[in-house]
């Protein structure tokens, strides 16, 4: 490229109009709503920008941060009785504690605490620990979100892995067979999410049907999106159901880069079917792999459809996620700096994401 | 459609134990089959079925995946006659057309300019456009909100007048997708591909960077430009959070945000999946016509849905 621009550097100069008239719209397509917007952004976290608003818009410094972040262990003594000067039990002979309000609420006080909601709590002894936060909503939906990553990686991966041996045996037909895998993945996610809710349904879902069939009646009803500790399974299954198909796909495109001579080889050194799987395929797989969980770790903070049309953030919360509680602050509370503020640091995590399989990359291939 | 898999068509002699082996082989991916299938098989067939009840009543069986009953098209005359079904469709269709075609001109112009042009900047152009590319979408969409909300506009209501706001727009589901890094991307690793013998020898020949942009370029770019449309379309036909924040007019609003009146009053869910069908099988046939394109472009992004 060098040697061209020395022997014509007459081209430099003659390329920019067209460059300019050619690459023109799209540029500034992408700075007026991409990285306008992107840099807004972040200015706006600073700010007290509201969608609409009468008064004019003022710099906060860093306190949308500190709501978003900010947390606090407040340790708390069981209630005495004063006439008898023993704990305080209910009826269960639980001790009883003070609300945690009472000392949030208390700004003269306790100004430590003050701005702050309770998170949970641990219970160790005779004393309370209850952890503090500033938004504890935006931490649950945090920890769903990891929840979600946590399981869901391992499963799609196993799953598409398992999908792509599958129909990765030279079998007839075996491209219909991925073709029927991989039409949830064309299928929008919100007719999908739309269905799904019919068949989670508690009393005239498929679901429990097909569990009580499975069964024989043993298993009761679940009420699958009602209930705080079964909604994110029945997200995460829905999900896993969607999204397989397409690291199946990419599996396969891996296992046909592994050359046929590597496994003739090892027949020839007597290797077995499982020996084969783990000295071949896995380390054949490695770039795949960690593009997988890139890819898959990326989806799972950005969850958002599934959750809006299937659970609306609940039962109690139980799976809103971080784009869903940064939906809620912006457009419904119409708070674009508390948003903003989430967006910032949703966009910190998926770096974060990238650089950590960056790291990974670059030491296998060392 | 599956079955006739299930048996070998070669006609070479196969002991019986083989067959009975490979038959086996099969078992799991019929299984499998029905695992990924279920959920839009049961779509399908219940957008069929006259009332909740019959639907609700098939449930208890293999009815549910089976078009049996009183069949009737009555959910789709309904969602037909009674809801603005036809202009989300009309509205869906030409939103998605318009922003592939946009897209395509703009995105590929671009890479073009960046892949064989030489001008002072492009190195510079280059990098920020794939460093954008770790940008999600979800992170800019609240600021991109306020931004669309004091965008000048062009009103026609009474006379020609420029308001504020694009809210409750076409093109406010439209142009900020136009441009996209990834598109970008997809286009110059292609055109780089290209021998560069062939923009040199044109040039000698006194034509434009422009004509052989269109006359040799784009000519042999079928399949990125195939791909692009597709992940264009999918985008575009399946955006759901965007319109929702900036649409209010029920003339507007796109296919996914249509839906919402279904569930207004009681849910007749042989309505629903009347509808669910009708906006996905288009997608699913074309899918299953061209799913080789598909699935080479999809798993580009390795984003599902």
């Amino acid at each position: 490229m060098a040697a061209t621009q020395s022997v014509r550097p007459s081209r430099v100069a003659s390329d920019l109009a067209p460059g300019l008239v050619m690459g023109g719209p799209a540029f500034l397509l992408l700075l007026v709503f991409l990285i306008g917007p992107f840099f807004a952004g972040i200015w706006f976290s600073f700010t007290d920008q509201r969608l609409i608003s009468a008064n004019p818009t003022e710099f906060v410094g860093l306190r949308n941060y500190t709501r978003l972040l900010r947390l606090g262990l407040l340790p708390l003594d069981p209630l005495v009785d004063e006439a008898t000067g023993q704990f305080q039990r209910d009826a269960a002979g639980n001790l009883q504690f003070p609300r945690s309000r009472a000392f949030t609420r208390d700004r003269e006080n306790y100004p430590q605490y003050a701005g702050l909601t309770e998170w949970f709590y641990l219970d160790q002894g005779n004393r309370r620990y209850v952890v503090l936060a500033g938004d504890p909503d935006f931490m649950r939906s945090l920890v769903n979100n990891f929840f979600f990553a946590l399981v869901v990686i391992p499963v799609q991966t196993g799953m598409g892995l398992l999908l792509a041996l599958l129909v990765n045996q030279g079998l007839r037909g075996q491209t219909f067979f991925r073709t029927m895998y991989f039409a949830p993945v064309v299928t929008s996610m919100v007719v999908v999410s739309i269905v799904w809710r019919f068949l989670y349904d508690v009393n005239n879902g498929l679901v429990n049907e097909m569990v009580r069939a499975l069964t024989f009646g043993l298993v009761q009803p679940v009420n699958w999106l009602g209930e705080p500790g079964v909604a994110m399974w029945a997200i995460i299954i829905m999900s896993v159901w969607q999204g397989a198909g397409m690291q199946m796909m990419l599996f396969v495109a891996g296992l046909q880069q592994i050359p046929e001579e590597l496994y003739e080889a090892a027949s020839i050194d007597g290797a077995n079917g499982w020996q084969k799987f783990a000295f071949i395929t896995i380390p054949g797989l490695r770039s795949v792999l960690v593009f997988i969980f890139l890819t898959i770790t990326i989806a799972a903070f950005q969850l958002f459809d599934q959750v809006l049309v299937m659970t609306n953030g609940g039962p109690d919360g139980a799976t809103s996620t971080v784009v869903f509680h940064m939906f809620k602050n912006g457009f419904r509370e119409q708070d674009i700096a508390y948003a903003s503020t989430i967006a910032v640091v949703f966009f910190l995590i998926i770096v974060l994401i990238n650089l950590v399989q960056r790291r990974a990359t670059a030491e296998r291939s060392a | 459609m599956a079955a006739r898999n299930t048996t070998p068509l070669a006609p070479a002699p196969r002991s019986f134990g083989a067959t009975v082996r490979l038959a086996l082989r099969y078992v799991p991916l019929l299984i499998l089959i029905f695992f990924f299938t279920f959920p839009l098989v049961f779509m399908i067939v219940s957008s069929f079925k006259p009332g909740n009840q019959q639907i609700f009543a098939d449930l208890r069986s293999w009815r549910a995946f089976l078009p049996v009953g009183d069949l009737t098209l009555d959910n789709f005359k309904f969602v037909f006659e009674n809801s603005n079904f036809p202009r989300y469709l009309l509205n869906s269709v030409s939103i998605s057309a318009i922003t592939i075609l946009l897209s395509l001109t703009v995105n590929s112009l671009a890479a073009y300019a960046l892949s064989r042009l030489r001008w002072r900047g492009q190195k510079l152009i280059l990098s920020l456009i794939i460093a954008t590319l770790i940008i999600p979408g979800q992170a800019t969409v609240m600021p991109l909100l306020l931004m669309v909300a004091s965008l000048p506009s062009l009103s026609f209501a009474d006379g020609l007048a420029l308001t504020r706001g694009w809210l409750d727009t076409y093109h406010v589901q439209i142009l900020p997708f136009v441009a996209s890094a990834f598109s970008i991307f997809l286009f110059y690793q292609f055109f780089q591909e290209i021998p560069r013998d062939l923009d040199e020898a044109a040039l000698v020949d006194g034509a434009s960077r422009f004509r052989i942009f269109t006359d040799i370029i784009v000519p042999i770019s079928g399949p990125v430009f195939a791909s692009v449309s597709i992940l264009t379309f999918i985008a575009s036909w399946n955006s759901f959070l965007w319109p929702i924040m900036t649409v209010q007019s029920d003339e507007l609003r796109p296919v996914m945000v249509g839906l919402q009146f279904f569930f207004q009053r009681d849910v007749q869910w042989g309505q629903v999946m009347a509808y669910t069908t009708m906006i996905t099988l288009p997608v699913l046939i074309f899918f299953f016509a061209f799913q080789s394109a598909f699935v080479k472009s999809i798993a580009t992004t390795g984003i599902k849905g």
